[in-house]
């Protein structure tokens, strides 16, 4: 199975160094091209004005934090199912990336929010639930910071994000709920049936670009988290060649 | 009942409900914690007694849920600090089916109180017998959802110590839909013309739900915590 080749973490990093300089160029030329499109040639929303090119950003980073939640989910199920020894390295190299994503995307909503609805914040059914999102990513990433051990944390992390992906969806119904109960005077809607192609074409760029720099920072995050547990498990090495006979190193399955 | 090979699931209960009651089980602490919480209410927001009875249910489920997530780091910590928890690792017996056994009864010792001082603790809030009776019959139905949901919490931090304020933050998020499906269908009794029934039952399924999802996650933590 070709995904299981890459299980030796050096064939990764070989892969993956040979990767990641074409990805980064992608990346690069894709942003260029969409900021330059977002910002110059796309015209103005003939209600919103200029603040329509927030959502060259916001839309982005809002489709990003739910990809990268359902990415952290494919990996949990690969770190408990079959015990991929990259799998749990890729949960936790995500994380914060999606915890990011998902703040740019409350903040940027935020600023729109402003000229549009007179006010930062509403509880408006998705930005509580990309808030409830922004939540469990801080405790998945509070969870890894706890235990020490990096298999029993990437293990623990994995029942914790499976059991939110389960939850997910209710979270985003409930709240739903809620929020047409509670529904206040008047909301302006975002999500106008149609978008104008004009409009849609830069989206799609900026919306490739950003998925380009999410795999960009992921691949780079991941090559760093196998570096901290090569150094960890020579330090403990180290460490236990130093007062013999105490106790043995407990390798890691990262090396 | 009379083989020892099925009476085991009722020792395990009878086991967990005294150690939950006598000397160092601090069951009824969580219902002294929610009279706190209610007491301490109404110093906020002024003792408006309009105001508390149209915000009561959504305190006391409030109220219920922090004193539920405060109870649950005794769920497996003490079973663990005394070796008890690898003695059941090892017994053989379903692991999924120990932990909703030691589900209900920490619910027996710690949720039921709750539900049966919501009444009293109602009649501070100024609610109506109706609110009143909804309020209980929705905690009754949603508190072992919390429980439950909680437990994946609890085997999950059960290797740390002072683990408890990272618990509550991990299961917060997760609590969210039976606290909005719990408060909604108490507040059917005060706003004329919101559905009862609809968030009731929903409240019932999540209970359910969480009654499969929340055992069987916490026996799977459980085991990676032990090797």
């Amino acid at each position: 199975m070709a995904l299981l080749d890459y299980a030796n973490p050096t064939r990764f990093l070989r892969l993956s160094q040979r990767i990641l300089p074409w990805l980064t160029g992608a990346c690069v030329i894709a942003f260029a091209v969409g900021l330059y499109m977002s910002l110059f040639v796309a015209p103005e929303d003939y209600q919103q004005g200029q603040t329509v090119k927030i959502m060259y950003i916001h839309v982005p980073a809002a489709w990003l934090c739910m990809m990268t939640y359902s990415i952290m989910a494919l990996s949990s199920l690969g770190t408990l199912v079959w015990k991929h020894p990259l799998a749990d390295v890729s949960a936790k190299a995500a994380a914060p990336i999606g915890a990011a994503f998902t703040l740019i995307a409350l903040i940027t909503g935020s600023l729109w929010g402003r000229p549009m609805w007179g006010t930062y914040w509403e509880w408006d059914a998705r930005m509580t639930s990309v808030l409830v999102l922004l939540l469990m990513y801080l405790g998945l990433i509070a969870l890894w910071r706890t235990m020490e051990d990096p298999i029993k944390a990437g293990k623990a992390a994995a029942i914790l994000t499976l059991v939110g992906a389960l939850n997910l969806p209710i979270i985003k119904f409930s709240v739903d709920w809620w929020y047409t109960l509670h529904q206040p005077a008047s909301v302006m809607r975002m999500d106008g049936p149609t978008i104008h192609p004009a409009l849609l074409t830069p989206l799609l760029i900026m919306a490739l670009a950003s998925t380009l720099l999410f795999f960009v920072l992921h691949l780079q995050a991941m090559q760093n988290e196998i570096m901290r547990r090569r150094v960890r498990a020579l330090r403990l090495r180290a460490a236990s060649s130093t007062r013999p006979a105490r106790m043995t190193a407990t390798s890691t399955a990262a090396e | 009942m009379t083989s020892p090979e099925n009476n085991w699931a009722l020792a395990l209960l009878q086991r967990e409900l005294r150690l939950a009651v006598r000397i160092g089980g601090g069951a009824l602490v969580g219902v002294l914690f929610f009279l706190a919480v209610v007491t301490v209410i109404p110093f906020g927001v002024g003792p408006d007694l309009n105001l508390l009875a149209r915000i009561g249910p959504a305190i006391l489920w409030i109220g219920a849920l922090l004193a539920t997530l405060l109870g649950l780091d005794r769920l497996f910590q003490a079973d663990r600090d005394d070796g008890t928890l690898d003695l059941m690792l090892m017994a053989g017996r379903p692991l999924e089916l120990v932990v909703l056994i030691k589900c209900l009864a920490h619910w027996l010792a710690t949720g039921l109180p709750l539900v049966l001082a919501a009444p009293i603790l109602g009649i501070f809030l100024n609610l109506e017998p109706l609110a009143m009776g909804a309020v209980t019959a929705t905690l009754l139905a949603g508190t072992p959802a919390l429980t439950l949901i909680g437990a994946v919490g609890a085997a999950l931090t059960v290797s740390l110590r002072r683990g408890g304020l990272l618990l509550a933050v991990l299961v917060v998020p997760l609590t969210i839909p039976v606290l909005i499906f719990g408060v909604s269908a108490a507040n059917a009794a005060l706003v004329v013309g919101t559905p009862f029934k609809v968030p009731f039952v929903v409240l019932c399924a999540l209970s359910l739900i969480s009654g499969v999802v929340g055992p069987v996650a916490a026996a799977m933590a459980l085991r990676f915590s032990a090797d």
